[in-house]
């Protein structure tokens, strides 16, 4: 497989009022679309993924999709059954239009001046790859975290076009303390010297410090307590107190490791748009903080997994999906998963998340001649 | 396939008895989903079970049928009030821990409960006990030791039960080896499956 590249020249206005002339997304397909192009299956990404959700490209072998051990042949997400998309979100930084991509106007990167993206801008650009690839309606539209919120978007914004929609470890919107998470995060990058206001493009340098510390603190609270003591404990890395600031703890270790991977390859703007998008997340924000009345125009089918030990998106988040949908008298499963990995479980195996995605999948390719 | 889950668990058939089409109905402890299934077969009804263990959720996930993964004793705020025309709790009144809660909840969710338990009162368990034993039958196959089944009770305890929450009884099966039985019910009956409603 390899990565496309769809090109879309018709103005996009965002919901904050900016207008991008025209911009680009990163795309990558897996399986066969059928006759009647209703096999088609979404991957929304999180954070900080991609479009590179599964298998190698034939010159990258170690460059394994972020999410293959659930998408493939004979995998939950079956590529044998479905035609599956993954496509990099508008503002990202893996080669879909995004801060770190070049201005046409002005032949420098957008930088500053790249707009503040929303869930919903997503799906109003993506709406646009799902008309040129043909497809009317997606058999189903699936992401965790950011990528649930942007799979219920999905049937908020085109009801018509998405027949289920599987929301993993997601919410409804961001609890208070997300948002003062995501605020500290942000703190780092934009009070990093090398920074320059999101323009650092410029001047050759990366805001490589608030980056990594931004990705350090989000990986604490991706976290469970009992996952962190299960792995490092209190772990010294020499077996002896140094009495001094390196690098002691097998866990200092390991999460300056993750920063500093982190800091290499994400682009801090993203980082930041990202943070934002998640924090503007809020469907019933115009239905008088009604999650019901919000979730009256949907039509798609839910499945609602959540995970027992994610305290960044609790089960009780998910509860409250699912109550909306009950609400308004929507098919709708709901599973919580025994996992102890906090909220980065809903990237792992395990044994009931993967039989539950399967089991739901094979209904819905039950329904899809192909 | 509809035939056999009927004649494995003959409550199944009086409860789908009393189901007219098209009705909504919430499922508690819906186990593998197999009664919700029935249902939507047979009666077009539109469901959901409720199930806390995670192989029952599979079941269902595989069968198509809807269900929330959820601690009935937990209660049922998911589910508003008057939301749904049946209630089912299918031989799972008996394991409940808060019993007269639940009972209460399912007439708060649902216009009408359905409810089927083991008849404690049945005559070979009324002879276990009178040999000294715990009883242990098909309908309760434990041991007292490992037992769900922390609240047994016989026809007239759930029918007091009923009166004392002002449920109106609208319909009662009583059943044994798949035979209805008519003549001396709380004695001879192994099974009890009722339908009830608050009283007008």
């Amino acid at each position: 497989m390899r990565a496309q590249c769809a090109t879309f020249d018709t103005p996009l206005t965002f919901a904050s009022g900016f207008v991008l002339p025209a911009y680009q997304l990163m795309y990558e397909t897996y399986g066969t679309l059928n006759a009647d192009r209703s096999n088609a299956i979404l991957i929304c990404h999180a954070l900080s993924g991609h479009h590179h959700v599964a298998g190698t490209y034939a010159d990258q072998p170690k460059n394994i999709g972020w999410w293959d051990n659930m998408i493939g042949p004979g995998k939950p997400i079956d590529t044998d059954k479905f035609f599956v998309i993954g496509v990099n979100n508008l503002g990202g930084c893996h080669g879909s239009t995004g801060p770190s991509s070049i201005d046409p106007a002005t032949g420098e990167p957008y930088g500053s001046s790249f707009p503040i993206v929303t869930v919903e801008d997503w799906v109003n650009a993506q709406v646009r790859l799902a008309d040129r690839l043909g497809i009317t309606q997606f058999a189903a539209i699936i992401g965790g975290s950011l990528g649930g919120m942007q799979a219920m978007q999905w049937s908020l914004s085109y009801p018509q076009r998405v027949r289920h929609v599987l929301a993993i470890a997601t919410a409804p919107n961001l609890t208070t303390e997300n948002i003062a998470f995501n605020d500290v995060a942000r703190n780092a990058i934009l009070t990093d010297p090398d920074f320059h206001g999101g323009d650092f493009y410029q001047f050759g340098v990366v805001p490589t410090r608030g980056l990594r510390l931004a990705r350090m603190l989000g990986h604490i609270t991706y976290l469970s307590d009992d996952a962190m003591a299960g792995k490092f404990g209190r772990g010294l890395r020499s077996g002896e107190y140094q009495f001094g600031y390196d690098i002691e703890f097998e866990v200092e270790s390991y999460l300056r490791y993750q920063g500093d991977k982190f800091a290499s390859y994400f682009d801090a703007n993203t980082y930041l748009l990202m943070t934002k998008a998640l924090d503007y997340f809020d469907p019933a924000r115009h239905t008088g903080h009604n999650l019901a009345r919000a979730f009256a125009k949907v039509e798609a089918k839910y499945l609602v997994v959540s995970f027992s030990s994610d305290w960044r998106f609790s089960p009780d988040r998910s509860r409250e999906i699912v109550k909306a949908l009950l609400h308004n008298k929507r098919d709708v499963s709901y599973a919580e998963i025994e996992s102890r990995h906090g909220h980065d479980s809903f990237l792992m195996q395990n044994e009931q998340y993967f039989a539950v995605m399967r089991n739901y999948l094979n209904n819905v390719a039950r329904k899809c001649s192909i | 396939m509809n035939t056999s889950i009927v004649q494995t668990r003959p409550d199944f058939a009086a409860i789908a008895a009393w189901i007219p089409q098209g009705a909504s109905v919430l499922d508690l402890g819906c186990g593998d989903g197999a009664l919700l299934g029935y249902l939507t077969n047979t009666r077009g009804v539109r469901g959901y079970g409720v199930e806390i263990d995670d192989h029952g959720i599979l079941r269902c996930i595989e069968r198509g049928v809807n269900v929330i993964q959820n601690n009935l004793e937990s209660g049922l705020a998911d589910f508003e009030s008057g939301s749904f025309d049946f209630v089912i709790l299918s031989q799972t009144l008996q394991a409940t821990k808060h019993t007269e809660a639940l009972m209460k909840e399912i007439l708060r969710v649902g216009r009408e409960g359905i409810v089927s338990f083991p008849n404690f009162g049945y005559w070979k368990n009324r002879l276990q006990v009178l040999l000294g034993k715990m009883p242990v039958s098909r309908d309760m196959p434990y041991q007292w030791y490992d037992t769900p089944n922390v609240h047994l009770c016989t026809l007239d305890d759930f029918e007091n039960l009923c009166a004392h929450l002002d449920f109106t009884v609208l319909g009662r099966h009583v059943i044994t080896a798949g035979e209805e039985i008519n003549f001396m019910p709380n004695l001879r009956g192994s099974t009890a499956v009722y339908r009830f409603k608050r009283a007008d």
